[in-house]
């Protein structure tokens, strides 16, 4: 274990707080630290919207027999950074009878949103902005707030289709959030604890995918699928749909305020799939398979952040996946599919999750 | 009656689709009335890219007339020119020779599956499903490449004449179908893997957009659309021309009626088409590709007919000849006109995505329905 908190995370971020709070006064020292930590999210979001717009338009080249972006920079590994000029430098468009205010409020309130639930992710082991003990009930109850937002860019952009598509991702994201959240509790149920550095540490002995039986997949799988209806991925992408609705909700927007609500949609995929990560995956727990020592200490030697990003991008791709595969659901089938037979499916998945928790059936 | 786009008195709310939207294929415009987000009215308003190809034909000879009609329907500029060319020398009583009729049922069947490969790719991505159209487009180019080699044109062929056809085919002409056939068969089987059996695709399709067989014909659908309802109407079978008579091949009918059965025919006649192309490729005959015409041609005075099969249905010339070395009057009859009047009665009481879906199954080329 000495070789690798040489190199983790954890130590850089504790010295760090070690050297603020030995120089300046305690107020002072927070105050930096919190300036440091809002500019490394901040940081954090322009890097994964780079990372992950670049990784998508590859990825879906992949499957389409295209090459995808490489002109700009080696590889293409550049094109999106060329995007993001391109998009600052366009003149933001409000629309005549637009509500000017809600308007351009709608992306800002979207961004936030996908801002806050990045607080109390697991990046690492010991690296968490906030380890709060309602983890896993904060990012459920924060991430229905981003509805908010896309039912405001609709209304205010005083456009039919983006009326439209914000009436459909209301209605969706509101249903989805239900099955994603019972799928939620049967982990909670199995760790017993909302923290997420306790639901983490509970899988140290094996992930809850494998350690959870038949249930603790069951419930895998319903919160990815949700989770992917809550991010207006397809095949849910019914708020954007373009094939239907030119571009949803965001049909009137234009230039930075459009970026704005395009990295707001790859941050909360990277967010869904993190916390899919770690709450079925054991977030930046290296996999560990009961007794067999010698093999956990080998996993033990990748660093932590690595199976974080691994475990994430993975179940990322995973998503990409579906998106370039699947077509696209209509709304009432979609609507079906939750209330008939996702939310009846995860009640009874709960029940059965608590039972193996009370037996402590699980290993 | 044109209704004004904006809410009704019933609060629904009518709306633009088209002339630039995503799914209308080009440029159709689309004036639908909703209620949230059920359909209660389509009204197509046409005349966008109205170019008045009729009007065009008639100041122009007879040789050079059916270059314009490659821009009607440009996904299958073969058989139009094909229909054209067949009712030209209808009216001068011109005999083609056999090795012509090969090569034109040939490039009609080729034809016929490059724009239902296209209609593939391009109905998948109406529902949602975007990677299908990259892979029709992989088998499409190869189509393409072929008659680039033989006619020189990849889009508007221009390739069939009165008597004939233009030039002879390319020496690697047969090689190369043969390959494709190799090729494109197991394309095929990949692309029901991929589309027909998903489930969320047989959702979307299965039910929707219902056409019974008599308002199929009473709207005057023909094609696919038609057979999907269990309507036969396939001209190659009923009026055959060409050699397709001697052909050994089955008129694709679906009973079903909704988008799957008309997707269902689009997917066998693809294989049909196929086994069409095999029974030709190794059975062109020698001899010329081109009877003698006369440099001017002149049709006697009358009125001529012809219909061939279009990848989307009936196309028939109509032209009057008043004697002259250009037509009096020509009138194209083109199946995407007829088979958009069904889309209201298609369309209504579905959803939004329904609409798209129904407008794919429908495989409609704008300029075709404009002219």
């Amino acid at each position: 274990m000495k070789k690798i908190t040489m190199l983790s995370i954890e130590n850089i971020t504790h010295s760090i707080d070690v050297w603020l709070n030995s120089t300046f006064n305690p107020t002072v020292a927070v105050v930096l630290e919190s300036l440091i930590v809002g500019l490394s999210v901040i940081g954090l979001f322009a890097l994964l919207g780079l990372v992950l717009v670049l990784m998508e338009r590859k990825v879906s080249a992949y499957m389409q027999i295209r090459l995808g972006p490489n002109r700009v920079g080696p590889g293409g590994s550049l094109q999106t950074v060329a995007d993001t000029l391109k998009l600052a430098m366009k003149e933001g468009l409000t629309p005549d009878g637009a509500d000017k205010f809600l308007f351009n409020l709608a992306p800002f309130l979207v961004i936030v949103v996908a801002m806050l639930i990045l607080a109390p992710v697991a990046f690492a082991k010991g690296t968490q902005i906030w380890d709060i003990n309602i983890g896993v009930l904060y990012i459920t109850a924060v991430s229905s707030l981003s509805v908010i937002g896309i039912l405001m860019a609709g209304w205010a952009s005083n456009n039919k289709y983006s009326l439209l598509g914000a009436m459909r991702s209301g209605a969706q994201i509101v249903s989805y959030e239900l099955s994603a959240g019972m799928a939620v509790l049967s982990i909670v149920v199995l760790t017993g604890s909302l923290q997420i550095s306790s639901i983490i540490y509970s899988q140290q002995d094996g992930w809850w995918l494998f350690k959870g039986h038949i249930p603790a997949v069951i419930s895998f799988i319903i919160f990815i699928i949700a989770v992917t209806a809550e991010t207006n991925r397809a095949p849910f992408d019914l708020a954007e749909a373009e094939s239907e609705l030119t571009a949803g909700f965001h049909t009137e927007y234009s230039g930075m305020k459009f970026a704005l609500f395009f990295l707001a949609e790859y941050v909360n995929i990277f967010i869904v799939c993190a916390i899919a990560a770690t709450l079925y995956l054991g977030g930046w727990m290296p996999l560990h398979i009961g007794h067999w020592t010698g093999f956990n200490l080998v996993m033990d030697y990748i660093p932590s952040s690595l199976w974080f990003i691994g475990k994430t991008f993975f179940l990322i791709f995973v998503i990409m996946w579906f998106r370039w595969t699947f077509p696209r659901l209509r709304i009432d089938q979609l609507l079906n599919l939750e209330w008939k037979y996702l939310l009846p499916l995860s009640m009874v998945n709960l029940l059965l999750t608590t039972l193996i928790a009370i037996e402590g059936w699980h290993f | 009656m044109i209704e004004e786009v904006g809410t009704t008195e019933q609060g629904d709310l009518v709306i633009n689709v088209g002339p630039q939207h995503p799914s209308t294929h080009g440029v159709l415009h689309l004036v639908i009335t909703l209620n949230g987000e059920t359909i209660k009215k389509v009204e197509p308003h046409l005349g966008y890219i109205h170019r008045s190809i009729e009007k065009m034909c008639e100041s122009l000879s007879y040789r050079q007339f059916i270059y314009v009609t490659s821009r009607m329907d440009y996904l299958s500029s073969h058989i139009n020119n094909h229909g054209c060319a067949l009712c030209v020398e209808k009216g001068m009583q011109i005999e083609v020779p056999a090795r012509a009729k090969v090569i034109r049922v040939l490039m009609d069947e080729l034809t016929r599956l490059a724009s239902h490969q296209l209609w593939w790719g391009a109905m998948a991505m109406d529902v949602g499903a975007l990677t299908p159209f990259f892979h029709a487009f992989r088998e499409r180019e190869a189509i393409n490449d072929i008659m680039e080699e033989t006619c020189g044109a990849r889009l508007t062929m221009n390739y069939m004449v009165p008597g004939g056809v233009m030039a002879d085919i390319h020496p690697n002409f047969q090689k190369r179908v043969k390959e494709f056939i190799a090729f494109f068969k197991t394309k095929i089987d990949e692309y029901d893997e991929l589309v027909t059996g998903n489930i969320i695709f047989k959702n979307r399709m299965i039910g929707v957009g219902y056409l019974s067989p008599e308002s199929a014909v009473s709207y005057g659908c023909t094609g696919p659309t038609a057979r999907g309802s269990g309507v036969s109407c396939d001209i190659r079978k009923l009026y055959p021309y060409e050699v397709y008579g001697q052909l050994q091949f089955e008129e694709v009918t679906v009973t079903g009626g909704d988008c799957f059965a008309r997707y269902m025919v689009r997917m066998q006649e693809m294989r049909q088409s196929l086994s069409i192309i095999e029974q030709l490729i190794d059975n062109i005959p020698e001899g010329e590709f081109q009877a003698k015409t006369k440099a001017v041609l002149k049709l006697p005075k009358g009125e001529f007919y012809s219909r061939v099969e279009t990848a989307r249905g009936e196309f028939g010339v109509y032209i009057v000849s008043e004697g002259a070395t250009t037509p009096y009057r020509i009138k194209f009859r083109s199946p995407g006109f007829s088979n958009l009047s069904a889309l209201d009665h298609m369309a209504r009481g579905h959803k939004i995505g329904d609409l798209v879906a129904i407008m794919g199954t429908l495989d409609l080329v704008i300029p075709d329905i404009d002219r």
